[in-house]
């Protein structure tokens, strides 16, 4: 129940250009979105305002467009992949930064921190060194390090997050009544973190299909999805690039729709045991 | 209080991804950043050749220049639109848990595209150009609006406000609404409750969201290679032609060691910062 304060009566006297404004950066943020969606019904395939002919022909080429789906698959698999190492490695993480106090602790936090605040082409060029050196082949698979390393600092921060609002009683009750530590860590604080996990699952997931500074530097022969996209960009942009974006669009759309319901929920629940 | 096998379980994996995936990587950039090319090779040769070459060169000083500049200048504008909009959100705001979800929404849209799509906007047959030759500001389409650096920190500043929001955002949040009301009742306007209460107090989510906004762009590749035509190279694109068709890893490590060192410094320096802002 939120008490309604003073400050937050929206018709003041004062600030009629605070809304305005605010408004304005709305729509500053999404004009090109705009653009897009409305142009990947341009029937002609050349850019020039206002779009001409509206056809849902680029949609229809986009469906017949294997090499584009293939990449479509490839994200997807990279993205699963991304997931699963940055959550297994995110998770410890976020244990040791919350409850284990050891030399260097300060230091580990930056390092672990720094792929978050780094521009992705410095983590993409260094991990290139790191399989050029090593002898790999670049593939799918130094895609899905490269992911996974830039966005282990994801799962840290959001598990981080989610261990701090954890109420450590559960945990020590299990503990005094006789369970030991890795039986209370699948029986109480996993469950409980559960809302945490998926909401970074689903981060990391939207961050990684997007991915393309990091990506840029560790594609092999097969490409991921916004590789497939700027390969075709540099001969010339058709609507059908503005069709599969307005379908990612969409579909990021979703994600963040369940995600919000997941935490309107989880936040619901919690109210109601509080 | 956890035993040797618990914070060895925990600590263990991190550490070990650490030392391979960022100390290692960094560790082969520094070597690689002295050592030299030579006959289509890289020759191990240890010297200071490319540090003196940065130096010495006035063109990759030039460039580091503009890019600092362009950067500083995104990070000006987001600030400027992020900053508000956060605090209309969070103060002003009947519904500010769904326009936060619609700030963040944008960003699930492809980079590329959307920078495509800034080309779309800004181009001399494009919707500015259109919408300024209708209101008869122009008479013909205004050539440089597009591969300029005027396009790059158009585009940046759009990627990137939502990166300086969001910080703003939570810092604001946390303000306590009873100083704001105890700042009213002495008798404070709302403008001096905002610069001596509010302002403070959310100062350090300004320093992270204009971090982020500076960091991020300084290295930006992306945007500049689409919109920024010869005049918005960016230091960045330097690197990657280095790895690329001008084929000068050594020369390109420097850059990208130079680069992961100031980001560094600039780190320490605003958590000092932050600190010494910050109440508590």
């Amino acid at each position: 129940m939120t008490v309604r304060l003073r400050t937050e009566r929206p018709n003041d006297s004062q600030s009629r250009w605070l809304p305005t404004y605010a408004a304005a950066v709305f729509a500053f943020l999404y004009l090109p979105i705009v653009v897009l969606i409305v142009y990947s019904f341009n029937g002609q395939s050349v850019g020039g305002f206002p779009p001409r002919d509206l056809t849902t022909h680029w949609y229809r080429v986009l469906a017949s467009d294997d090499a584009m789906w293939d990449s479509v698959v490839n994200s997807l698999e990279v993205a699963l992949a991304a997931v699963a190492l940055a959550l297994a490695f995110g998770l410890p993480a976020a244990l040791a930064l919350d409850r284990v106090k050891f030399p260097g602790k300060q230091l580990f936090r930056r390092l672990v921190l720094l792929p978050l605040i780094l521009p992705g082409i410095i983590t993409g060029l260094s991990l290139l060194m790191l399989f050029v050196a090593a002898g790999m082949k670049l593939s799918l698979l130094t895609i899905t390090l490269g992911h996974g390393t830039a966005l282990i600092s994801v799962a840290t921060t959001e598990l981080f997050a989610g261990l701090q609002a954890l109420d450590r009683a559960q945990e020590e009750a299990s503990l005094d009544l006789g369970a030991n530590y890795w039986q209370t860590f699948w029986r109480v604080t996993l469950p409980n973190l559960r809302l945490s996990i998926v909401g970074a699952a689903l981060l990391i997931f939207t961050l990684s299909i997007d991915e393309i500074a990091v990506s840029f530097f560790l594609i092999g022969r097969s490409n991921t999805l916004p590789l497939e996209i700027w390969s075709r960009l540099r001969r010339g942009m058709t609507p059908e690039i503005n069709a599969v974006s307005t379908l990612i669009f969409g579909f990021s759309l979703i994600t963040i729709l369940v995600w919000y319901r997941l935490r309107v929920r989880g936040r619901v629940v919690a109210e109601e045991i509080a | 209080m956890y035993s040797r096998a618990y914070k060895a379980a925990v600590g263990i994996p991190p550490l070990a991804w650490v030392a391979g995936f960022l100390l290692l990587p960094y560790a082969l950039l520094f070597a690689y950043s002295f050592w030299q090319v030579g006959a289509q090779q890289v020759i191990h040769r240890w010297n200071l050749g490319n540090y003196r070459e940065l130096f010495d060169n006035p063109m990759y000083l030039e460039v580091l220049f503009r890019s600092m500049k362009i950067a500083g200048a995104v990070t000006a504008f987001a600030l400027l639109l992020g900053y508000p909009l956060a605090y209309y959100l969070s103060f002003r705001s009947r519904r500010k848990e769904l326009l936060y979800q619609l700030v963040i929404v944008p960003l699930w849209v492809s980079y590329l595209v959307r920078a495509y799509s800034w080309k779309t906007i800004l181009g001399s047959d494009g919707v500015l150009n259109t919408l300024l030759q209708y209101v008869h500001v122009v008479r013909h389409p205004v050539e440089s609006l597009l591969y300029s650096p005027f396009a790059v920190v158009l585009t940046l500043t759009h990627i990137y406000t939502p990166f300086a929001f969001l910080p703003i955002y939570a810092s604001l949040e946390h303000i306590p609404r009873r100083l704001v009301e105890a700042s009213e009742d002495l008798g404070a306007t709302p403008a001096r409750t905002f610069l001596r209460v509010i302002l403070p107090l959310s100062l350090p989510g300004v320093l992270a969201g204009a971090t982020f906004a500076f960091v991020l762009s300084l290295g930006d590749f992306l945007a500049p290679l689409l919109l920024g035509g010869p005049s918005g190279i960016m230091i960045s694109n330097v690197v990657v032609s280095l790895f690329g068709a001008a084929y000068n890893w050594p020369l390109g490590a420097a850059i990208s060691l130079s680069m992961l060192v100031l980001v560094v410094v600039l780190l320490s320096i605003v958590q000092r910062a932050e600190r010494k802002l910050s109440f508590g």
